[in-house]
């Protein structure tokens, strides 16, 4: 889920060069849809694809209007307007969901659909759009129309991602922040714009998380008297993925697998 | 400069003759937000480094009175002191780190510090933890200064500001404030006339982290009341918002957008539960067509840089 989350922002990113904190909202948005398509249609089949293709939608209409004219300005612009769009939507989803947390039923069939995301041409893409992005657009493959559709495709990823959440944790307005500083610390672990990175990123730090939240309270105790050890223990497993981090950056400012060109 | 001033300064004889005491403290949070608004343009105006964290500050500069007076330290003095030098220390450490990158990783580096703190203060069960802790008593002064008077509070939150606006004017003007901003527009000339960007960017960190845990500490005693929230991400956003609104690389700048951002806050609150939806796309409007900040649509270029 990580991983899917970071793949859609490290593309969107790698190839449109667009910093992204909705992301977290697509992934939201995908949330609600999939509970909400679930129980209209009793069909987990059925709810997939719609929810996907309306966060494809939604990410499309998205960039049509408001981050088109965004490419062009720096990182400070893109984040601080896509920080409104945050604001944005956890209010749309409080006003036409509520406020309070919803459930989903956990489907029969649950898996099967986990790894067909990242198998597109990205670095072909990549290259092509990046390195020689003014000369594509001079052979007439419409740019403009290719970053929509990255971008749409980027957000039905976060979709994919907050469908598969919906059984697993509460669907509920800001659900889609929690999880996007997570990944943000992925994507600067494995490198900015770098699938592979991201892959590499969101084991590392789901299983940091994991160990850390099942395993750091019983080590320290074996250090330390049980009680500090309850304090501590939590404390530091929350922080441990930034301590992490800070360390791969402190050696390697480029994250583990810098994305080349 | 004088008439902002002026005017914050009738605020509060104005409130009592409106019989609405209310304003006092609204404006009082702004100016306090103003000042920290005001240490993150330090930053990120002048500096030209996009930190997402600074919120950070403001929780360390508040739990830092909070902790104290949990303790039965009430001495403002000290609280205060401590407030600035904790976030002096902390703007340090994640200064040291983050300032090693730049551009997106700098932007998310120092959002996951704040982020981390934040889980920090959540994970703090003796002092509230998730649901933060009552302030057991304002700062004392030792019978300079009465912070439980709205007044004595609201003059010292102005005079302070006042201070960090003159503070803040003589730093940007003067051979520091020209290196970090030479930094900022050309990094490889700066360091090509032969300074060294990083020591200075950093000693510009520090300030403005240490200035906003003033905020902090200031923030604690107004609200009485602290939250792991100071220091949530959305809350850095928002300090960040005030800068561009207002127009960032000014001194007025951050001040107005504080007042503005709160003010419209206050009003549509009241207006809508859901205030939020209108304040997200007036956010992306802003940047999108008033780059410059509200300081950027007036006429002429008198005003800039104070």
């Amino acid at each position: 889920m990580l991983f899917l989350m970071a793949a859609g922002l490290t593309l969107v990113f790698g190839i449109m060069n667009l910093v992204n904190l909705a992301h977290g909202s697509f992934y939201m948005v995908g949330a609600y849809l999939a509970t909400t398509f679930f129980s209209w249609t009793g069909s987990f089949v059925a709810a997939v694809v719609l929810s996907l293709l309306t966060t494809l939608a939604v990410g499309v209409l998205v960039e049509l209007i408001a981050l088109r004219t965004l490419y062009e300005r720096d990182h400070l612009d893109q984040v601080l307007a896509t920080f409104g769009l945050i604001l944005f939507f956890n209010e749309l989803v409080a006003i036409l969901w509520g406020r309070a947390a919803i459930y989903t039923a956990t489907p029969a069939a649950f898996a099967g659909y986990i790894e067909l995301a990242p198998r597109l041409r990205y670095p072909t893409y990549r290259a092509a759009v990046i390195l020689v992005g003014l000369a594509v657009a001079a052979l007439g493959v419409n740019i403009r129309l290719l970053y929509t559709v990255v971008f749409g495709f980027g957000a039905a990823l976060a979709g994919l991602a907050g469908l598969m959440a919906g059984p697993i944790y509460a669907v509920q307005p800001g659900m889609g922040e929690q999880i996007l500083i997570q990944v943000f610390v992925v994507i600067v672990i494995g490198g900015i714009g770098s699938i592979r990175g991201a892959l590499v990123g969101a084991i590392l730090v789901g299983m940091v998380d994991t160990l850390g939240r099942a395993f750091l309270r019983p080590l320290l105790s074996t250090m330390v008297s049980p009680n500090a050890a309850d304090a501590a223990g939590p404390a530091l497993a929350s922080i441990l993925i930034y301590v992490l981090m800070a360390a791969v950056l402190f050696f390697r400012p480029q994250g583990l697998f810098p994305a080349r060109g | 400069m004088a008439v902002g001033v002026l005017a914050l300064a009738l605020v509060p004889p104005a409130a009592a003759a409106l019989n609405q005491p209310f304003y006092v403290d609204l404006f009082r949070r702004m100016m306090i937000f103003a000042l920290a608004a005001l240490s993150l343009d330090l930053v990120l105006g002048y500096g030209g480094m996009v930190s997402f964290g600074h919120a950070a500050y403001l929780g360390i500069g508040a739990y830092a009175v909070g902790i104290l007076a949990f303790y039965g330290v009430d001495n403002g003095f000290l609280q205060w002191s401590a407030a600035i030098a904790a976030s002096a220390v902390a703007a340090l450490v994640i200064g040291a780190i983050s300032i090693r990158t730049s551009g997106v990783s700098f932007i998310m580096i120092t959002l996951a510090f704040a982020q981390m703190l934040y889980y920090l203060g959540i994970s703090l069960e003796t002092y509230g933890g998730d649901n933060g802790m009552p302030l057991r008593t304002r700062s004392q002064f030792a019978g300079l200064i009465d912070l439980r008077n709205p007044y004595a509070f609201y003059y010292l939150v102005l005079a302070l500001l006042v201070l960090f606006l003159v503070l803040g004017h003589r730093l940007v003007n003067a051979r520091f404030g020209m290196v970090i901003r030479a930094a900022k527009s050309n990094e490889p000339r700066a360091r090509a006339i032969g300074f060294s960007p990083f020591r200075y960017k950093l000693v510009a960190f520090v300030l403005a982290g240490g200035a906003c845990g003033l905020a902090g500490a200031l923030l604690a005693n107004q609200t009485e009341y602290l939250t792991p929230e100071f220091m949530h991400w959305t809350r850095s956003g928002e300090i960040m918002f005030m800068v561009i609104l207002g127009g960032m690389g000014t001194l007025f700048g951050p001040v107005v957008g504080a007042i503005v951002l709160l003010g419209l806050e206050d009003v549509l609150s009241a207006l809508t539960e859901h205030w939020q939806i209108i304040l997200g796309p007036f956010l992306v409007l802003v940047v999108l067509f008033a780059k410059r900040g509200l300081f950027g649509l007036l006429p002429g270029e008198v005003l800039r840089d104070g």
